[in-house]
């Protein structure tokens, strides 16, 4: 494919279900849900992008469409220049998929096995193999757990194991679906580190579905938001946080309790003995306020807190 | 990327079967357990049929011993043909149900040939770790009839294969069963108890009356134990051995087809549920 190609191209797709539902005692009448209602977006070669969206979004529906195992009712999808619905085992070779909640390993064989058989399903040559595989081992810290069964594996240890089975077979573009579910901060971190090493070494596309805001912050300058089916979003994070309706935060600590200060372009929003609060539109700089503030009181320290993504979000989907 | 010539496949499944033999092979107290269950069972179900065959010698034209026999090949066959269902198909089911199958048809090989390469790992371990040490047992313990031509042994070996494969097509069927019905453990059981009767497992199919026979050997489920049985025992020889073997692979042919097109109708209608 060519290098300008994007790694995905998504042009008006919509996906509807018939979901049928009990209405008395043998009636039953047929509902049609649009999962998916008319979206369109591009993800360039070596992008990291978020894809956020509360439950029943469509995330899930859209990366399945992405990976081939479902396809749209109508529109056009391109991954890596291949249809995925028309070239799924072809597409299969080339993408790594992993679902936070599903597991890909063998159960009751020891991680290396997994791997060993993983490589024959992908056709990988022996030495690449090997080399991939020992590249992983390290940066996941799968060393000591290779001779364990997958059964006997911690979530987190699991999670990682599950990540490497993806990757083994070194593909263009890489799925994570709630990749750091049930994780433990550590845990957490580390695989963060992980995807973010592969994705500037490797130059490997990843494409994060999650519901975990941090994940998105450490990994994602791009965030895609969907909810009923649309796209109502797409940008880097801070244009996100500098979406219209939401506030920045001054906290101003003051030598004494004293009544409300007084600065143009912002607002006093709650005062707590010497502790004050101002909120700002995030568009707006805090150079002024802050100024203004060293100037006219007595100010023993200051903070300025950006709005918290989890906020922007929800308004984001109330307003969806 | 280009698929590769055979070889290739060849040994992506054969190193699937293998990984399927070990799965099986990592529980070794469950296994001791199974011989031990399987001795047990096999003297109970001796001593039943020597009590019918002294009162009845020569029903269905078998005497006594091949009776005795039959009982050891049926308890060796009973786990490698997974009369009761379980391997593969109980996962199968439990991957659909919960979505994991999404994992699997995202991988680049054949859904149906993965899991019966999977499914012939295990019952070659099944043949030889639950099948080898009670004929050991039965045979230390009562007078067996082993086979006069030596030939005979590949010729049983290739009617389990068949059996195998018949069982593996079925429970393949079941399995799918969960792309439309949330829980099929009720037509796992069902199935269990038709396969106990219908193959020839809780009596051998000679004994019954003449027209059941001819009715039950009309159905795949005696490709599962009575006809590999049959082999073992010289009771199928010539041509009677080619019509027997026939058999076994016109209904893993059906069967399998059927599993083959059902794949691909769940596939196009997928909905992957849950998620």
């Amino acid at each position: 494919m060519a290098a300008d190609e994007p790694a995905i191209e998504v042009v008006d797709v919509h996906r509807t279900f018939d979901v049928r539902r009990r209405a008395g005692r043998l009636r039953r009448t047929r509902q049609v849900v649009r999962a998916v209602d008319g979206l369109s977006f591009d993800v360039a070669r070596g992008e990291m992008v978020g894809l956020l969206g509360p439950n029943g979004a469509g995330k899930s529906t859209t990366v399945k469409m992405l990976t081939g195992i479902l396809v749209p009712t109508s529109g056009a999808l391109r991954v890596v220049g291949l249809d995925p619905a028309a070239a799924r085992t072809r597409l299969a070779r080339r993408i790594g998929v992993v679902f936070g909640q599903r597991s890909g390993l063998w159960w009751d064989l020891p991680l290396r096995d997994s791997f060993a058989l993983l490589r024959r399903i992908y056709d990988v040559p022996a030495d690449r193999h090997a080399a991939a595989l020992a590249e992983f081992v390290e940066l996941l810290e799968l060393g000591e757990l290779m001779d364990i069964p997958v059964r006997a594996l911690s979530l987190g240890q699991r999670m990682r194991g599950e990540i490497a089975a993806a990757l083994l077979h070194e593909p263009e573009l890489l799925y994570l679906d709630e990749p750091t579910i049930g994780l433990d901060v550590v845990s957490k971190g580390r695989l963060r580190d992980f995807l973010r090493t592969i994705n500037v070494e490797r130059g490997t596309t990843v494409v994060l579905t999650t519901h975990d805001l941090g994940d998105v912050e450490r990994l994602c300058r791009r965030v895609l938001v969907v909810d009923h089916g649309r796209l109502v979003f797409d940008g880097s994070l801070d244009a996100l946080r500098r979406l219209d309706g939401t506030t920045r935060t001054v906290v101003v600590d003051l030598a004494t309790s004293s009544p409300q200060v007084e600065v143009a372009g912002a607002v006093v929003t709650r005062v707590d003995g010497p502790r004050q609060w101002l909120s700002l539109p995030s568009g707006a700089s805090a150079a002024p306020v802050v100024a203004q503030l060293a100037a006219a009181y007595d100010v023993v320290d200051l903070a300025i807190q950006e709005p918290a993504i989890e906020d922007v979000v929800a308004r984001l989907y109330q307003r969806g | 990327m280009k698929s590769r010539p055979g070889g290739g496949r060849l040994a992506t499944y054969a190193a699937v079967a293998s990984g399927g033999f070990r799965r099986y092979a990592t529980y070794r107290l469950a296994t001791a357990a199974g011989v031990f269950t399987n001795s047990v069972f096999g003297c109970i179900i001796c001593f039943t049929y020597l009590a019918l065959w002294q009162e009845r010698p020569d029903i269905g034209g078998w005497d006594a011993q091949d009776a005795v026999t039959f009982v050891w090949i049926g308890q060796s066959l009973l786990m490698t043909v997974a009369l009761f269902g379980g391997g593969f198909s109980d996962e199968l089911a439990d991957r659909i149900r919960t979505g994991d199958i999404a994992v699997d048809l995202g991988r680049p090989v054949d859904l149906q040939g993965w899991r019966y390469a999977e499914d012939l790992g295990r019952s070659a371990f099944h043949l030889l770790g639950r099948g080898v040490a009670p004929t050991l047992v039965g045979a230390l313990l009562f007078s067996l009839a082993w086979p006069a031509n030596p030939l005979t042994w590949l010729a049983f070996l290739g009617s389990v294969t068949l059996a195998v494969t018949v069982s593996f097509a079925i429970r393949y069927l079941i399995g799918l069963g969960a792309f439309w019905v949330l829980d099929v453990r009720g037509f796992v059981v069902v199935i269990g108890f038709v396969q106990l009767f219908c193959s020839g497992m809780v009596l051998p199919l000679v004994v019954f009356p003449a027209g059941l026979e001819t009715a039950l050997r009309l159905l795949p489920f005696a490709a599962l134990i009575q006809v590999p049985a049959e082999v073992l025992l010289e009771k199928s020889t010539g041509w009677g051995l080619l019509a027997a073997l026939g058999s076994q692979l016109g209904w893993a042919v059906v069967l399998l087809g059927a599993g083959r097109a059902l794949t691909r109708h769940a596939t196009r209608r997928l909905v992957v549920q849950g998620g």
